[in-house]
C-alpha cells in the first residue's frame, strides 16, 4: 500500500510537471543552468587543492598529495598573519562601524523640518554611490604627502606606508561611505515608529534620553540585533577590492588578508593548488559561521531562517 | 508639514535645558559627520582646476588667475576614458537586465505554493550562498569555456542572485492571490499571467533590483581585471585604477610634458579630474531615484 500510495505520488507529480512545464523551462531553467555551471561546477574544481595541479594534464591526469597544502599553509608562519589581519579588519571594522548608521538614524529621527533632513539624506547617502577605486584614490590623495592633511598637520608622513596606519584608513573610509546608506533602514523603521507613543512619552515629561530608551529603540531593535548577527556571520568573507587598492608594497604586514593573498599566489604566481586549499579554508570557516549564525537568527525570528 | 514644523520649534523652546544640551550635541555631531563628507569632496573639486606647481607647494589658493581646465580638458580629450565609459555603460546595462530578469523568473514559480521541487530547488539555490568553489577552480572554468578576455565572463557569473531572488519571491508573496485566481479564470497561461499581470504591478521591485544590480556592476573591478586583457575591453574602474592607484596614467595623456617632474605633476593633476568626472553621472543622478530607495528598503526588510 504504501508502494502504491508513492506511485500516485509519483503520477501526481509527472502530472504536474506536464501541466506546468512552462515554470520549469522557462521560469527556473535559466536560473537553475547559471547556478550549475557557475557555482556547482567550480565547486568540483576544490578537487585541485588536494593535487599537484598541472593544467596540461588536467584534474583527471594530476599527481594526488592529500593535504599537503593544508599543511603547507597551516604550518607557514604568514598563515597566522594573515588569518589576523582578515579577522582583525572585519572585526574592528564591524565593533566600529556598526553603531555609527544607528546613531546617526536616530540623529536624522530628531531634526523637525523634514526639507532639512532630506538635505542631509542627500548628503549622507552620496559617498555610497562613490566606486571603490575612486574612495581609495580620494584616499590617496588625502593622505599623500604632500596631501592636505599632511599639509594641515606641517608634516610629511606617508600613512599608505605605514602597517599601523592601513586599518584606521580602511575602517575610517569605510564609515565614511557606508554609514549614511546603512542608517536609511533605521530611519526608516523610526519613521514607522509610534507617533502615538512618543507624544505620550513627551507629555509625560520624558527627556528625551528617555523617550529614546522607551520609544526610538524598541522600534528598531530586532533590526538592530539581527543586522548584528548577520554582520558577524560575514567576517571571514571581507571584500577583495578595497584592501587590495589600499595595499602597497610597505603596509603589507596588516593589509595582506587571505583574499588578497589567494589572488596573488594563485593568479600571480600560478601556485593554483596552494592558493585553492587557502581559499577552501576560508571558506570552510566562513561556511561554519554562516551556519552558526542563521541557527541564531532562527531561535530569535520564531523558526524562521534565511 | 508646516504646522508640524511651527509645533516642533516650539517643542524645542519647551525643552528642558538637558535635553536643549543634549539635542544641540547631537546637532553638531550630525553637523560634523555631514562636513566630513561634504570637506574631501569640495577639497577635491577645487583643486582639480588648480595649477600643479602651486598646488603642490601651497596647496588651496583662491586666486582664480592660477585656475585651468588642462586637466579636464586632457580627461574629456583621453579615448581610454571614454572607452571605459562605454564599456562600463555597455556591461552595467547588459547585467543590470540580464539579472533582474532571470532573478525575477526564477523568484515566480519559487514563490508558489503548490510549485512541486520548490524544497529541492531551494535547497541547491542556497547552498550557493555558503559554499563556493573559490577563485582558482572559478577561473580555471572560466578559462576553460574559452571566456577569457570576453565581457561574458564578467557578466554571467554573478548574474543570478540567489538573495535578490528571495526579495522578490517575498515581494511577490506580498501581491494579493486575487490576481492570480482571475489570471485562471481567463486561462491565462503562466507567461502571459507572469508578463502581463504580475510584472506591472512589481515596478518598486523591478526598480530597486536594476539599481542596485547597475551600481554594483558599474562600482566593481575585480573580475574585469582578471578576466579581461585588452585595453579596449576595459571598463571604466580598470582605467581609474591605472591613473588613481597604479599612478600609471595612459601616456598620450602626459607625455608632451619635457620633465619627469612635470609629467608627475601633471599625472597627480589628472587623478582630480578622473575623480570628478568619473563619479559625476552616479552621483548627480541618484537623488532622481532617491524615492525607490524607501520602497527598497522596504523590499528589503521583509525577508528578515
Amino acid at each position: 500500500m504504501n508502494a502504491k500510495a508513492k506511485d500516485n505520488n509519483l503520477h501526481n507529480t509527472l502530472v504536474y510537471i506536464r501541466q506546468h512545464w512552462q515554470l520549469y523551462v522557462f521560469f527556473l531553467g535559466p536560473a537553475l543552468i547559471l547556478t550549475i555551471v557557475f557555482k556547482y561546477l567550480p565547486m568540483g574544481g576544490i578537487l585541485i587543492a588536494f593535487q599537484k595541479y598541472n593544467p596540461f594534464k588536467g584534474i583527471l591526469g594530476s599527481e594526488w598529495v592529500g593535504l599537503k597544502y593544508f599543511q603547507q599553509f597551516l604550518s607557514s608562519p604568514d598563515f597566522l598573519q594573515y588569518l589576523m589581519n582578515t579577522l582583525k579588519l572585519s572585526i574592528f571594522g564591524l565593533l566600529w562601524g556598526f553603531p555609527m548608521p544607528i546613531i546617526l538614524a536616530l540623529l536624522l529621527n530628531r531634526i523637525a523640518s523634514s526639507k532639512i533632513k532630506q538635505k542631509i539624506q542627500l548628503v549622507l547617502y552620496m559617498p555610497n554611490f562613490i566606486s571603490v577605486i575612486v574612495l581609495c584614490g580620494m584616499v590617496r590623495i588625502l593622505l599623500s604627502v604632500t596631501g592636505p592633511l599632511n599639509m594641515m598637520m606641517g608634516t610629511n608622513i606617508n600613512f599608505l606606508t605605514i602597517p599601523a596606519a592601513f586599518r584606521p584608513i580602511y575602517i575610517i573610509s569605510g564609515i565614511w561611505q557606508g554609514a549614511g546608506w546603512a542608517s536609511i533602514m533605521y530611519t526608516a523603521a523610526l519613521a514607522n515608529a509610534s507617533k502615538e507613543l512618543k507624544e505620550a512619552a513627551q507629555i509625560d515629561g520624558a527627556n528625551i534620553w528617555q523617550q529614546i530608551k522607551a520609544v526610538e529603540w524598541p522600534a528598531i531593535k530586532d533590526m538592530v540585533v539581527i543586522q548584528f548577527i548577520l554582520q558577524a556571520g560575514n567576517i571571514m568573507s571581507i571584500g577583495f577590492e578595497k584592501a587590495y587598492a589600499l595595499q602597497s608594497d610597505m603596509n603589507l604586514a596588516s593589509s595582506e588578508i587571505i583574499a588578497t593573498y589567494v589572488y596573488k599566489k594563485g593568479l600571480l604566481n600560478g601556485d593554483y593548488s596552494y592558493s585553492t586549499a587557502v581559499g577552501l579554508f576560508n571558506t570552510i570557516i566562513n561556511v561554519i559561521l554562516l551556519i552558526t549564525v542563521n541557527k541564531i537568527v532562527e531561535k530569535m525570528n520564531d523558526g524562521q531562517g534565511l | 508639514m508646516e504646522k508640524t514644523l511651527t509645533m516642533k520649534k516650539s517643542e524645542f523652546a519647551r525643552a528642558s535645558i538637558g535635553d536643549k544640551i543634549f539635542l544641540l550635541t547631537g546637532y553638531i555631531l550630525l553637523g560634523l559627520f555631514v562636513a566630513a563628507i561634504i570637506g574631501p569632496v569640495v577639497y577635491i573639486i577645487i583643486a582639480s582646476f588648480m595649477d600643479p606647481i602651486t598646488l603642490q607647494n601651497k596647496g588651496i589658493v583662491f586666486d582664480t588667475s592660477k585656475w585651468t581646465l588642462t586637466a579636464y580638458e586632457r580627461v574629456m580629450t583621453n579615448s581610454q576614458i571614454w572607452t571605459g565609459f562605454f564599456n562600463a555603460v555597455l556591461y552595467s546595462v547588459l547585467f543590470a537586465a540580464i539579472s533582474v530578469f532571470i532573478t525575477l523568473l526564477c523568484a515566480y514559480p519559487m514563490s508558489r505554493d503548490d510549485f512541486k521541487g520548490k524544497k529541492i530547488f531551494n535547497t541547491i539555490f542556497i547552498i550557493t550562498m555558503f559554499f563556493g568553489g573559490g577563485l582558482i577552480p572559478t577561473y580555471l572554468l572560466i578559462s576553460n569555456m574559452g571566456l577569457l578576455d570576453s565581457m561574458w565572463a564578467v557578466i554571467l557569473p554573478g548574474s543570478f542572485s540567489v538573495w535578490n531572488m528571495i526579495i522578490a519571491r517575498t515581494y511577490y508573496k506580498g501581491i494579493p492571490t486575487e490576481l492570480r485566481e482571475a489570471a485562471d479564470v481567463d486561462g491565462a497561461n503562466e507567461l502571459v499571467f507572469f508578463f502581463r499581470i504580475l510584472l506591472p504591478v512589481c515596478t518598486p521591485l523591478i526598480a530597486v533590483l536594476t539599481l542596485w544590480q547597475f551600481v554594483g556592476m558599474w562600482n566593481s573591478y575585480f573580475d574585469a581585471m582578471i578576466y579581461l586583457n585588452s585595453a579596449n575591453k576595459q571598463p571604466l574602474q580598470l582605467v581609474l585604477r591605472a591613473i588613481l592607484i597604479q599612478n600609471e596614467p595612459d601616456p598620450g595623456m602626459i607625455a608632451d610634458m619635457q620633465s619627469t617632474a612635470q609629467r608627475a605633476q601633471l599625472a597627480e593633476l589628472l587623478k582630480y579630474a578622473t575623480i570628478i568626472i568619473s563619479s559625476l553621472p552616479l552621483v548627480v543622478m541618484y537623488p532622481f531615484f532617491q524615492k525607490y530607495f524607501d520602497s527598497g528598503i522596504m523590499v528589503g526588510s521583509v525577508k528578515g
